[in-house]
């Protein structure tokens, strides 16, 4: 069913109309023109999409509208004002992109992991990590930039 | 206020006439066409761009644009390409601002990506465009200056005079370049006066990556855009019957459904025209998740397809065969081919006798699934028909391959089609079949309205193109001194061979058989990163390895063995390699990794090489296993791929190829049951994660000024080989089917 939502996303507010089951996802993309956040899968499967929710690294497409009231959601665009987060620093850093469609969610569960784990030993790297997939196979490198993005 | 200037643009063809040792004289054939220069914003004070060459373009300020002119998917050719151009035009890397060109057969005249043929193909043909620009700004100069050019010199941008110490920007000699007739001849750098080849540079497009830019054509929207998606049969081998669309029309934001027909009946085949189903339903609506849910409510019928014919392009007709295959009766098929007698495509002297006569005989049997892409960027593009007019953004590797089909399908001519190219979340070959394009166009045209058409991960995953399933068989014959005098490969697959009967060993024994043989099937397949290669060197490298314990061989040395008696001694005219680098690779690779140095004789390692897209890669792997975990401690790749433009790239590419092979060889694999996929998205499709990925990669060059050959595809391959021959170590067992990590539980 449609109803009126607001949503605040990267501090602030924004009202929409949508399907009460429409994945945040599709609220981003469709709706608000913001597409840094990506699709891969849609079943919680690759973490293409993810974005923090109150902190938290979450996976946009499991997420309905309908359970974001009272919520702060940030995303890619919102992570930083000038692209200068110490985690995409570190990811131009040691040159980690290839394609780049899996880096936004990369970029966001690497900045979640150190904000609750401000020092992580390779296997919390590994196992924190393990939700986003990357065809290009970039995973050394990733470990490398969340490395250095934990010196800063 | 707009600035205009009746500059001619310059629109450019480059042919390479002819090559001589030492500068190379390269002729260039130009064409012209009026086009307004380019201007930025309001007021004059903002630089104004000359287009000195299609690929070039300076502005007051010097600041220099370079276009790089391949579609990119992540192999890094933004960064790459324009650095050939920048060596030869002088100027410093920093100042480059680098833009995606769109597909202008006009203006560049290569834009293909694939075969791992960027680099290659690019390295005079781009270097010549550098250079031609730098020579037009140095004789604006000298005419600007009343000076001769040779008393003239470049560099960082700028144009100097040493003897009355005059020195300016390009930017000021710009507008006047512009209007100059492009030079006939131009020499080029010697490699040994390089400053930016072979210096490693980040990624240009990096800084817009990490933020999340619209850059793919997933991504790209305007106003009164629609979205569509198709629906197609649930298996290979069914089609539609019909479809009842009553209640799907019903649902929020749907705008229409129909079905459409990718190709006519009449339609000639061109070789990258597959596509899994040829008639689909549209769905379009006004946001992705709208058509989603509409897709739910649709009514089709599917029926069994009866045997179809497709007319080639070449005038050769294709049989696709009828019926609801199963991986299961593919396995078993594979075998029973095995037994028949196969196409002989090389042999080399008395196979038959050597192995009649031999003491000892070791067979094996390799097989491997159909691979999906999984390209992380799922299928999509955006179209706008109008009029007689298409307009696409699209994710495709090689647009030269699909305009001629989409003209025919179409009915327009090649002029009123233009794509703006997209960058794509991946390729890997599928991106070189645009049928997808065609789609959307008939897509936009039916509902008049600019669309993107989008295919869901599950789309994409099962009806898709994929690699195809393979099996080789090799014979090893031995004399009662374990000599090898004899070897057999043969091969086939479902449906088409792996089989490259004139690469290693073949040239190195002199009793050589290579046998190969098909399984037509309705499923469709695609190039997928060094097809054919990827399986090859899996089955090969692991049967070398095998071999070479049983001759009580160190197995790198037995390649070596071999390869040196390819080099002094070739059997037969037509091996497609070279021997020299094969056993560079080789080397570096034993040296790098310290290969049967005491301090690793405990790890589990493997060694592995292969030639392929005119490269040469070796690598080792260092592995664990406990239970059904596999733990990849390094993995040590050598290539020679001839001069590296861009180092930090190409380690990138090459560590990437590892993760890459390293999962397809221990998870991949798209199994099918009565035609249906059995895998649908990644929580069936088992993808390499972050804790399976090596915890170190090492990647090493060898140094040498042969001109550059492929990178993207050929780390890939001998991976498969390595994986197989370290797991080997660790179990004891040997791996011949693949996944393997199926056979560790
Ligand atoms: S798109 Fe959400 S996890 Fe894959
Ligand atoms: S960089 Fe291409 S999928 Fe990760």
């Amino acid at each position: 069913m449609i109803k009126k939502y607001s949503v605040k996303i990267n501090q602030k507010v924004h009202q929409v109309e949508a399907d009460e089951n429409m994945p945040l996802l599709w609220v981003l993309r469709d709706i608000l023109g913001m597409e840094g956040t990506k699709y891969g899968c849609g079943v919680g499967s690759c973490g293409a999409c993810t974005v923090h929710l109150n902190g938290q690294a979450v996976r946009s497409c499991q997420l309905p509208i309908s359970a974001l009231a009272g919520t702060e959601i940030t995303t890619i665009e919102g992570l930083s004002a000038k692209g200068d987060h110490p985690v995409q620093k570190a990811w131009i850093a040691e040159d980690v992109a290839q394609c780049g469609y899996c880096q936004s969610g990369q970029i966001m569960s690497a900045a979640a992991l150190l904000k609750n784990n401000p020092n992580p030993t390779e296997e919390d790297i590994e196992n924190f990590m393990t939700g986003n997939i990357c065809r290009c196979g970039t995973y050394t490198r990733i470990k490398k930039a969340i490395q250095l993005a934990a010196t800063k | 206020m707009k600035k205009t200037d009746s500059n001619l643009s310059r629109r450019s063809f480059l042919k390479v006439s002819s090559l001589s040792g030492g500068g190379m004289m390269l002729g260039i054939s130009w064409f012209a066409s009026a086009k307004p220069v380019e201007s930025l914003g309001e007021l004059n004070i903002e630089p104004v761009w000359q287009e000195v060459t299609s690929f070039v373009k300076i502005a007051s300020d010097n600041s220099i644009k370079i276009f790089s002119p391949n579609p990119e998917f992540g192999q890094n050719v933004m960064t790459s390409l324009p650095m050939l151009i920048a060596e030869e035009l002088d100027v410093d890397w920093k100042q480059v601002e680098v833009e995606q060109g769109n597909y202008d057969p006009k203006a560049f005249p290569r834009q293909f990506t694939g075969g791992s043929q960027g680099i290659r193909m690019a390295w005079k043909q781009l270097r010549t465009v550098g250079s031609a620009a730098r020579q037009m700004i140095l004789t604006a100069a000298s005419q600007a200056w009343n000076l001769p050019v040779t008393e003239l010199t470049t560099a960082n941008g700028m144009v100097t005079h040493a003897f009355s110490g005059k020195s300016e920007t390009y930017g000021i000699f710009a507008a006047a370049a512009a209007k100059l007739p492009v030079p006939k001849d131009i020499v080029l750098k010697g490699n040994q006066s390089f400053r930016l080849i072979g210096t490693p540079q980040k990624n240009v497009v990096a800084p817009k990556i990490v933020q999340g830019k619209p850059l793919f054509g997933m991504d790209y929207r305007e106003a009164g855009m629609l979205y569509a998606m198709t629906e197609r049969p649930p298996a290979f081998g069914m089609q539609l019957k019909s479809f009842d669309a009553t209640a799907a029309k019903k649902m929020p934001g749907i705008v229409d459904i129909f079905q459409i027909k990718v190709y006519n009946d009449d339609h000639k085949f061109a070789g990258f025209d597959t596509r899994a189903f040829n008639e689909v339903i549209a769905i379009v609506g006004k946001s992705t998740w709208d058509v989603m849910n509409a897709r739910k409510k649709l009514k089709a019928v599917w029926e069994v397809a009866p045997e179809k014919k497709e007319m080639g392009q070449n005038g050769q007709e294709r049989t696709i065969p009828a019926g609801l295959e199963s991986t299961k009766k593919h396995y078993a098929q594979m075998l029973e081919m095995d037994k028949k007698p196969g196409k002989i495509e090389r042999r080399d002297g008395d196979p038959e006798k050597a192995f009649a006569e031999a003491k000892h005989v070791i067979e094996r049997t390799f097989t491997a699934p159909f691979l999906a892409h999984n390209i992380m960027e799922p299928t999509n593009t955006f179209a706008h028909f109008v009029g007689d007019k298409v307009r696409f953004v699209a994710p495709i590797q090689i647009p030269d391959f699909m305009v001629p089909s989409m003209v025919a399908r179409l009915g327009i001519p090649k002029e009123n089609i233009s794509i703006e190219l997209a960058r794509m979340g991946g390729g890997f070959g599928r991106r070189a079949y645009g049928h997808y394009m065609i789609e959307a166009a008939l897509i936009s045209k039916q509902v008049n309205a600019p669309i993107k058409l989008i295919y869901t991960r599950e789309d994409d995953v099962s009806g898709g193109t994929y690699r195809p399933m393979y099996q080789l068989t090799y014979r090893a014959a031995f004399d009662e001194n374990k000599k090898l005098i004899a070897f057999h490969a043969k091969g086939g697959g479902v449906p088409e061979s792996p089989l490259h009967a004139n690469r290693f060993p073949a040239g190195a024994i002199d009793n050589y058989l290579a046998e190969s043989w098909v399984i037509p099937s309705n499923i469709t397949i695609a190039a997928f990163r060094a097809p054919r290669s990827n399986f090859n060197a899996a089955a090969e490298q692991s049967f070398l390895d095998e071999i070479s314990e049983y001759m009580g061989k160190d197995p790198i040395a037995f390649r070596l063995e071999l390869l040196q008696r390819a080099k002094d001694n070739p059997v037969g005219k037509t091996n497609d390699y070279d021997a020299s680098r094969y056993m560079g690779v080789l080397e570096l690779v034993r040296e790098k990794s310290g290969w049967g140095k005491p301090e690793n004789a405990g790890k589990k390692r493997g060694v592995s090489a292969y030639f392929c897209h005119n490269s040469y890669a070796a690598q080792v792997i260092d592995l664990r296993v406990k239970g059904d975990q596999v733990t990849v401690d390094q993995v040590t790749t050598a290539l020679d791929c001839g001069v590296v433009v861009n180092p930090e790239g190409a380690k990138n590419m090459a560590e990437g190829a590892a993760i890459d092979g390293i999962g397809n060889a221990l998870f991949g694999q798209l199994t099918l049951t009565e035609g249906r996929t059995d895998q649908r998205n990644f929580d069936t499709y088992r993808m390499i994660r972050h804790n399976e990925a090596p915890k170190k990669i090492d990647v090493h060059f060898v140094k040498n000024e042969i001109d550059p050959t492929g990178l993207g595809e050929p780390p890939f391959p001998p991976i498969f080989g390595a994986v197989a021959n370290a797991l080997y170590k660790a179990t004891g067992k040997r791996f011949y089917q693949q996944p393997f990590a199926k056979q560790l539980s």
